[in-house]
């Protein structure tokens, strides 16, 4: 390299380290959420809202929700995780911070992944947090809420991952809604099988250990190879906008 | 005559089934304001998409510091400033927290000198106004107050002077004439009647657009 040239650049070392600049990223995502409080509530309503009807709809009858009721829980909560997914980017691509996002020299799977927490944190824990009460409502009992929790607790972020990279591929396109749920959907039931599989294992008393293990493991590949596929989506809807 | 900072050789790019330019081949040098011109729909946002790394859509060469640049991919990204149509500013939050939100991924910087450069824009007093109560040019002034503090020598610069006012255009022009000594490197592209001593040119669009 020509001596001329490199006085002129600065060295990669004077910038700002992956772990920094994921915070940065979370700290903004999180505070412009926090900027427009609607949008935060819209999933959470909707959750609340199918699990307050199915008993109108279908049964009020305390034997059919104790045993279905783990189950509308699951798919009320990820079809609002599937709901609030859209978001996740388009915000960014609207407004150009995810070029920005995309030419920053950190690794940008960091970064998606950074958002990808973020996302979790303000759709997928918050349907956590309300489903102990959603659940006394569908009459389960004490122990079958608390797996019931357990499971959501590592399922949702299960969600948000996988979802980022169907957001981040569905990116250019100007209805990405049906496409984005055509192509995640399938990738989403195997969760909630085991999902709802822990449960009711665990309401006929049965051990939920190995369910449990499983559902680490969705966990683990998701977090570990989510944010590599989401990252090569986004450059991909980028090159074509 | 010094190293060229980024090379392009015999670049060539198709968009939607039209030949945008083809045999294209130039170097920004440091030092240097280079104005890549031509009419609407040419390909000057394309090609600095291009050179940003946005757009991979591409064949031929880019050689950054004599490499090529794919070899080059973290050096390249510290090293250059793109600004693009859509200036990355959350209409939510305020010209603070964004200039804050675009500095944080690339260097850290303290506060004190993130409000001198918004004051160094004309967004004094501002600062704590959300972003969509400004106006459209104070919303590209936000943008804007990155080059104040921004230490990548290339800076890529997408059509810079849009709804910026006369005062604003002198400024940036300064600014950039300012930069080219400093031996940092400008493209810009623009329809304002850019006139800036030893300025280079690319001009696209020369008859060589054709339907393929």
């Amino acid at each position: 390299m020509n001596a001329k040239v490199d006085a002129v650049l600065k060295p990669v070392e004077t910038g700002v380290g992956p772990v920094q600049a994921m915070i940065a990223v979370f700290s903004r995502d999180v505070r412009v959420a926090f900027r427009q409080r609607q949008d935060l509530l819209n999933p959470l309503l909707f959750f609340v809202m199918v699990v307050t009807l199915f008993p109108l709809g279908v049964s009020p009858e305390v034997e059919f929700l104790r045993q279905s009721g783990a189950g509308i829980l699951w798919v009320a909560a990820l079809l609002s995780v599937l709901l609030s997914l859209d978001h996740l980017f388009r915000h960014d691509f609207d407004d150009g911070t995810l070029e920005q996002l995309v030419l920053q020299p950190q690794p940008l799977f960091l970064l998606v992944l950074a958002k990808t927490l973020a996302h979790w944190m303000l759709t997928g824990l918050p349907l956590v947090l309300l489903t102990p009460i959603l659940g006394i409502m569908v009459h389960l009992e004490g122990n079958s809420i608390a797996i019931l929790c357990l499971t959501l607790l590592i399922g949702t972020p299960v969600l948000s991952l996988i979802g980022a990279i169907g957001a981040a591929l569905t990116l250019g396109l100007r209805s990405a809604g049906v496409l984005l749920s055509l192509l995640i959907i399938p990738l989403y039931i195997p969760v909630l099988i085991f999902g709802t599989g822990t449960v009711a294992a665990a309401s006929e008393g049965a051990p939920v250990a190995g369910y449990l293990a499983l559902m680490g493991a969705f966990l683990v590949l998701a977090l570990t190879l989510a944010p590599f596929a989401s990252a090569a989506a986004l450059r991909i809807s980028m090159s074509n906008s | 005559m010094s190293e060229p900072l980024l090379q392009a050789i015999n670049l060539e790019c198709e968009r939607d089934e039209r030949l945008l330019f083809q045999n294209l081949s130039f170097s920004i040098l440091p030092g240097t304001v280079t104005r890549v011109e031509g009419p609407n729909g040419t390909g000057k946002t394309t090609l600095l998409r291009i050179l940003a790394g946005l757009n991979d859509a591409w064949s031929g060469d880019l050689l950054w510091c004599g490499e090529p640049r794919s070899r080059q991919r973290e050096s390249f990204l510290r090293n250059t400033l793109y600004l693009g149509h859509r200036p990355g500013i959350k209409p939510l939050l305020t010209p603070m927290e964004n200039l804050r939100a675009l500095m944080a991924g690339r260097r850290p910087v303290s506060d004190k000198l993130l409000s001198q450069a918004l004051a160094g824009t004309g967004l004094a007093g501002f600062e704590r106004v959300p972003c969509r109560n400004l106006s459209a040019g104070q919303q590209r002034r936000v943008a804007l107050a990155r080059l104040l503090i921004a230490d990548e020598p290339l800076w890529l610069l997408d059509e810079v002077f849009t709804a910026i006012d006369a005062s604003g255009v002198q400024a940036i022009e300064a600014l950039l004439q300012q930069r080219a000594a400093e031996g940092g490197a400008v493209l810009v592209t623009t329809h304002h009647d850019l006139q800036l001593p030893g300025m280079n040119r690319i001009t696209l669009g020369q008859g060589q657009n054709h339907e393929c």
